[in-house]
């Protein structure tokens, strides 16, 4: 486990939290939320009790919507990583007089058969050396700080924070004093004191206080459990670090009351800097689906590839056999946006948004990605039953209906539908996924299957004869196009060609030279969306070159690329949705799901070079 | 009902079960809707155990229990006064309330095994959070909720024996 050795010396007070670099945050989870907790040792991020919940702590989107800091007085610098394979953190504060460390969990309930919380948040102060004078702030904003909070002492029990028909109990055996709606204790860790602080949340119940003595007990626990879940990966390859890392951060971005695996845990980190491209991303896109149930079956954790794949199957039923393009973690819809006007915006970049509009697009690649998804689990030994064979013979049906119609895409290119050649490719990939599927009697198509074939067939003329550019030698990003999209990378990866077809070296070539810098890859060429202005580099499209080249047999340059990816994550390997090609800082919803499934399978395709070019 | 008339017993057990119904309907509608977090199956079940889910089960069951016992008391408080009327079963019911509010609730920390009192804080036994004065810990409408739950528990009991009366 490496500690990045950070030399520089911060002095309070220091900048507000909605300008610090996104890359200095770290995500501690429990499975059914997530906080970020910046280098400086404050929470700026946390919703409860869920992702999509309202947040209580949201300062990296405006300084006055709620923040919980612990750090020296002094100026100090610091360190900070992971106990092991846990997403437990732990940051080291070094002063003049002496150094202390901060253990910052999401505790992993059993709230089934013990009485606990519903959610914990605890906090350690441990002194390491010397005495270090520390101000802990517990400035608790819920509701996005739409209402103001009452705060209300209960004696012995430690104070209250009472929103609506939530309570948020905070105790710790540092003295807490209130200025207004804010908490604040001042205090010293010498010798081999420890200071204590938790956040136990209870929403519409009786609330369980857990013991604040026993709060080193409960972040052992936790890290055993996720050291436990760790030892299933079984990727041993180079990069097991970040192929590890990557998987707990999957594993935090899943909901364990659903199984459900949310995009990102944030809303409206921009992908550009100042500009109003900032999205909610805490919903479930289906797009993701096929990739993260291989990166998840490739690694050993069938456990929670089946509960994904079953929320998927699952939760769609409410709009089969038409599927939308997202869906909340209990498989309702979360396409009406809000804006929270009174929030100034990470750096500037407005509107804040909750909700997503994307969720009333149409995108026909997300049939074939949930397809996907099912063949992919059925082909690691999963068992699909018979109503999950119905639900993906009707998804077959509504792709032969539907797979003509223009649509917004894999982007979310909101405007105008399109026919774009990755939609077409995905629609053709349903129904091939779902021929073999019932070529080898893993699902019944019943009297659809020479429906699907014929249709299959039809696609696979309309992409030949529309989507690729002969002037080019290319597939283009839509039909009769000259744009390249790199989405168009995954071509070997879906099995429509060969990573040695002509068509798509051509095609490889083309997006390389159009779409990248410095080595990273854009998704699309400045203009092709809906924006009038450049975006960053996409972090999942440089994984996906990567896997390109190594189906390409291109092993060096794809462990070049691989290592160049690598070495734009923070110092805990953390990634988010874009990378600034120019000066690497990270833009976007933070960590991105999608980027950490891309580096697994890129990692995959890797050691089993002749698996990827398949 | 006239005092040589034998008391229906039988009956009773069945008011006793549609007051208690109606009334844990209320209650947990209030809950359910953001109202209070207050739940008294809970409180009772976590008398017995831990475990949550058996907590609920068990509080769930000692609830019933509890609301048939008192469907006997207020029908012997009917027969007494001989008032058999769904106003007076909603005094009774209000009265009820009132004294489960405001003095057995905020007693629970020191009977309660496992609930926690703001003098002596949380242990690794005592962790539920106490109620408070009329239960306003857990939200400012609950006394608003339970009084309202158990005057129509009193009120469903009165007017059953009322029908009763008429009846025969």
């Amino acid at each position: 486990m490496r500690i990045a050795p950070d030399e520089q010396f911060f002095a309070p007070p220091l900048p507000p939290a909605n300008t610090l670099a996104i890359g200095d945050y770290a995500l501690i989870g429990d499975c059914r939320t997530a906080a970020l907790v910046s280098r400086h040792g404050s929470i700026d991020w946390l919703c409860l009790p869920h992702f999509s919940g309202p947040s209580i702590f949201a300062a990296i989107l405006d300084p006055a919507a709620g923040h919980f800091s612990i750090r020296p007085t002094a100026p100090y610098r610091v360190r900070r990583r992971y106990t092991g394979n846990t997403p437990v953190l732990e940051t080291i504060f070094e002063t003049e007089s002496g150094a202390v460390l901060i253990r910052d969990a999401l505790i992993v309930l059993d709230g089934v058969t013990r009485l606990r919380p519903m959610r914990e948040l605890v906090r350690i102060v441990q002194n390491l050396q010397g005495e270090v004078e520390l101000e802990a702030e517990i400035d608790a904003k819920p509701d996005y700080a739409r209402m103001p909070p009452r705060l209300r002492s209960h004696g012995a029990l430690g104070w209250a924070v009472l929103s609506g028909n939530n309570i948020v109990f905070v105790q710790s055996d540092a003295p807490l004093e209130q200025h207004g709606g804010v908490l604040r204790s001042v205090f010293r860790a010498q010798e081999a004191g420890i200071r204590r602080f938790s956040l136990s949340f209870t929403h519409g119940d009786i609330a369980v206080l857990p013991p604040i003595a026993a709060a080193e007990h409960r972040v052992r626990e936790t890290a055993a459990w996720w050291s436990n879940w760790s030892e299933t990966c079984r990727y041993r390859g180079p990069y097991r670090e970040a192929v590890l890392r990557s998987a707990i951060t999957l594993k935090q971005l899943s909901y364990s009351l659903s199984g459900a695996i949310v995009a990102a845990p944030t809303t409206s980190l921009p992908e550009t800097i100042g500009h109003d491209d900032t999205y909610d991303y805490r919903f479930c896109w289906l797009r993701d689906a096929g990739f993260t149930v291989e990166a998840l079956t490739s690694l050993g954790f069938h456990d929670d590839a089946a509960e994904f794949l079953g929320w998927l199957l699952h939760s769609t039923r409410l709009t089969w056999p038409r599927l939308r393009v997202f869906y909340d973690v209990y498989g309702r819809d979360g396409s009406k946006e809000h804006t929270l006007s009174h929030y100034s915006g990470y750096r500037c970049s407005i509107p804040v948004r909750t909700g997503n509009q994307a969720g009333g697009q149409r995108q026909l690649d997300v049939y074939g990605h949930v397809v996907l998804a099912a063949e992919k689990y059925s082909a690691a030994g999963g068992k699909l039953g018979r109503a999950e064979a119905r639900l993906l013979r009707g998804i077959g049906r509504t792709v032969c209906r539907e797979w003509w119609k223009p649509d917004n895409g894999l982007w979310e290119i909101r405007g105008a539908k399109r026919h774009y050649t990755f939609s077409k490719l995905l629609c053709w990939v349903a129904l091939d996924r779902l021929l073999k599927m019932g070529g080898d009697g893993r699902i019944a198509l019943g009297s659809h299957g020479a429906q699907f074939a014929s249709e299959r067939e039809a696609i696979a003329t309309a992409i030949e004869s529309r989507g690729f550019n002969h002037g080019l030698q290319a597939y283009t990003g839509e039909f009769l196009g000259n744009r390249m999209d790199a989405s168009l990378l995954l071509i070997p990866v879906l099995q429509y060609r060969t990573a040695c077809d002509p068509r798509f070296t051509g095609t490889f070539d083309r997006i390389t030279e159009r779409l990248s810098r410095n080595g990273l890859i854009y998704r699309y060429e400045t203009g092709y969306g809906a924006k009038q202005f450049a975006e960053n580099s996409f972090g999942i499209c440089t994984f996906w070159a990567v896997t390109a080249l190594a189906a390409q047999g291109r092993h060096r340059e794809a462990e070049e690329l691989f290592r160049k990816a690598l070495s734009c994550a923070n110092d805990l390997l953390l990634f988010s949705e874009e990378i600034n090609p120019d000066s690497g800082a990270l833009t976007g919803n933070f960590p991105q799901g999608f980027t950490h499934v891309g580096l697994i399978n890129a990692a995959l395709a890797l050691e089993n070079p002749r698996e990827a070019a398949r | 009902m006239p005092a040589q008339m034998p008391p229906p017993w039988g009956d009773v057990v069945l008011w006793g079960l549609i007051a208690t119904v109606l009334m844990d309907v209320i209650l947990e509608a209030a809950q359910g809707l953001g109202f209070s977090r207050m739940s008294l199956p809970f409180l009772f079940g976590t008398f017995f155990t831990s475990n949550r889910s058996r907590a609920t089960i068990v509080g769930f069951v000692a609830y019933l229990i509890g609301g048939w016992f008192f469907a006997f008391l207020y029908f012997l408080l009917f027969r007494s006064l001989n008032i058999y009327s769904w106003w007076f079963g909603m005094i009774a019911g209000a009265v009820h309330g009132i004294f489960l509010l405001a003095t057995m609730l905020p007693l629970m920390p020191f009977i309660h095994p496992r609930m926690a009192s703001e003098y002596h804080g949380v242990t690794m036994v005592r962790q539920l959070e106490p109620p408070g004065f009329m239960a306003v810990n857990y939200g400012y409408a609950t006394p608003l909720w339970t009084l309202i739950a158990q005057t129509v528990y009193g009120g469903t009991l009165g007017l059953l024996a009322q029908l009763h009366l008429m009846v025969f």
